[in-house]
């Protein structure tokens, strides 16, 4: 394979996935709803009873609806990293996946690249709330929507790469309630999104370090601090280094079957 | 002997210690139609799965144009066409939309895959479906497309599992007379799996498989000769014990 045909396969792979995500409005739509509820009715009815105090990268007292923004979007990349598996489980079942299992390109390859389109689809979901809860006057300052786009595309391959390596672990669509349960609601909570940690650490030492070692906290702060211009680097290495890893992981477990 | 499309040699499987091959070899030449017959459960499946690389080869092997699929899996495959007894067409997508994806995989150029779509789609009387969606084609509409995605990269070697289940007797006999054409055409090796006798003929080689096993191999007339019986069907009943 060469490098023109390599780049003919990776767009028809990440076009593919964007015409399979225009077909599915509801999953937009949803995508969107889930985050803005949690926004605009769950930090309306918080805001109260959770005090944020000033910690980096927040210069100034801020509201509760601009600490949870991240952590949304975040929510935002995890359900579409969730989504992306449960389309790869699908075309297992329904057989689609052996089209792209026999074609003439390196396992390796065909796994990056729709690691690559579930990620780009992510950004399309991510704008599209910033965009909504901009409307409802939770802005980011300016340069925030623009760094906002390789954090959250990190994070959101980080999370995709997750999504492989569980397609390639559940044998059964039916499985994949387990996902929701054992995965995501996890990794949501068990982390900085809605409260940070230093709130958590106050309540339970042992649930700090847990969110400490949760990857998707790295996620959320790389995205949090890259919103004000500021660079967390141990965020960012978690990230590399996580998503490496899972991703490895899924080539292997897609190699060995 | 010019070199076989596909070389299966001494080809064993097993599902964590369930037999599923055992000891299978056959060998398929350009141009030659290869009817691999056997009863549910026979083995068609596994041995479909190991050519097309969806499994590891564990015993045996297995060649394309001299080429082993163990060691270069890509470079073997860009000579096959697939088609699954399953329907693998993403339903939500237009015919344009699977072929041209399936074009993009085998590293085709978006002008070179429109091309090529429309030729296919002319070629299989389906020029009008190119913006039609999968889910409102009928049955033999959609195998149709599936055989047109298998031929867009012009492979040499054509694999076919059961694909005219669940067909009428038309759209069989159509699809049947235009492999047949292709074998002849573009001196295309196929290897049609199936289950159904009827759809082979005596010019055609034959595999009989039963319970992994290799029960009969060779031209369809000959393997009729040795077994002395004078139809498929009753080869069939001999070899396997099967009602067909």
């Amino acid at each position: 394979m060469n490098l023109s045909q390599a780049g003919y396969a990776f767009n028809g792979i990440v076009k593919r996935e964007f015409w399979r995500f225009l077909q599915q409005r509801s999953r937009f739509i949803s995508a969107l709803v889930r985050p803005l509820l949690w926004l605009l009715v769950f930090a309306a009815g918080f805001r109260a009873a959770l005090g944020i105090a000033i910690a980096p990268p927040y210069e100034t007292y801020i509201t509760y609806e601009v600490y949870i923004l991240p952590g949304l979007v975040g929510i935002i990349l995890l359900f579409n990293g969730m989504q992306s598996s449960l389309s790869m489980v699908y075309d297992r079942e329904m057989g689609s996946m052996k089209v792209l299992l026999t074609s003439p390109l390196p396992r390796p390859f065909l796994l990056i690249s729709k690691l690559v389109a579930s990620a780009l689809i992510s950004m399309l979901q991510v704008y599209a709330f910033v965009a909504i809860a901009a409307c409802f006057k939770i802005t980011l300052p300016l340069e925030g929507y623009i760094w906002l786009l390789p954090s959250a595309f990190l994070a959101a391959l980080l999370l995709s790469a997750l999504g492989l390596l569980l397609s390639s672990l559940i044998k059964q669509l039916e499985n994949f309630a387990g996902v929701m349960n054992f995965v995501v609601f996890p990794m949501f909570f068990l982390s900085s999104a809605l409260y940070p940690l230093w709130r958590m650490r106050e309540s339970s030492e042992l649930l700090y370090f847990v969110c400490l070692a949760n990857p998707f906290t790295h996620a959320v702060e790389l995205i949090r601090f890259s919103l004000y211009g500021a660079a967390n680097y141990l965020a960012l290495s978690v990230t590399l280094v996580t998503t490496a890893v899972i991703l490895g992981a899924a080539i292997v477990a897609y190699e060995s079957r | 002997m010019t070199q076989p499309a596909l070389s299966v040699a001494s080809v064993s499987h097993d599902y964590t210690g369930k037999q599923a091959l055992n000891n299978i070899s056959f060998d398929i030449q350009p141009g030659q139609l290869l009817a691999l017959l056997g009863p549910n459960g026979a083995g068609k499946s596994t041995l479909f799965a190991l050519i097309t690389r969806l499994l590891k080869t564990q015993n045996g092997k297995i060649e394309i144009f001299g080429e082993s699929l163990q060691r270069s899996r890509e470079k073997t495959l860009r000579n096959v066409g697939v088609v699954f007894q399953q329907s693998t067409l993403d339903l939500d997508l237009t015919v344009a939309q699977n072929l041209a994806y399936h074009a993009a995989l085998h590293g085709i150029s978006q002008r070179q895959a429109k091309k090529t779509i429309a030729q296919e789609l002319e070629r299989l009387d389906l020029p009008d479906c190119i913006d039609t969606k999968i889910r409102k084609l009928n049955g033999g509409h959609r195998r149709r497309v599936e055989i047109a995605r298998a031929l867009m990269h012009q492979p040499r070697l054509l694999l076919l599992d059961e694909a005219t289940v669940g067909l009428d007797i038309d759209s069989r006999a159509l699809l049947n007379q235009h492999v047949r054409s292709l074998c002849a055409e573009r001196h295309m090796a196929v290897l049609w799996t199936t289950h159904l006798i009827e759809e082979i003929q005596p010019q055609d080689q034959l595999l009989l498989i039963d319970k992994g096993l290799s029960q009969a191999y060779g031209p369809c007339t000959t393997v009729l000769e040795q077994h002395r019986c004078d139809t498929l069907k009753q080869l069939f009943k001999q070899l396997t014990g099967a009602k067909q």
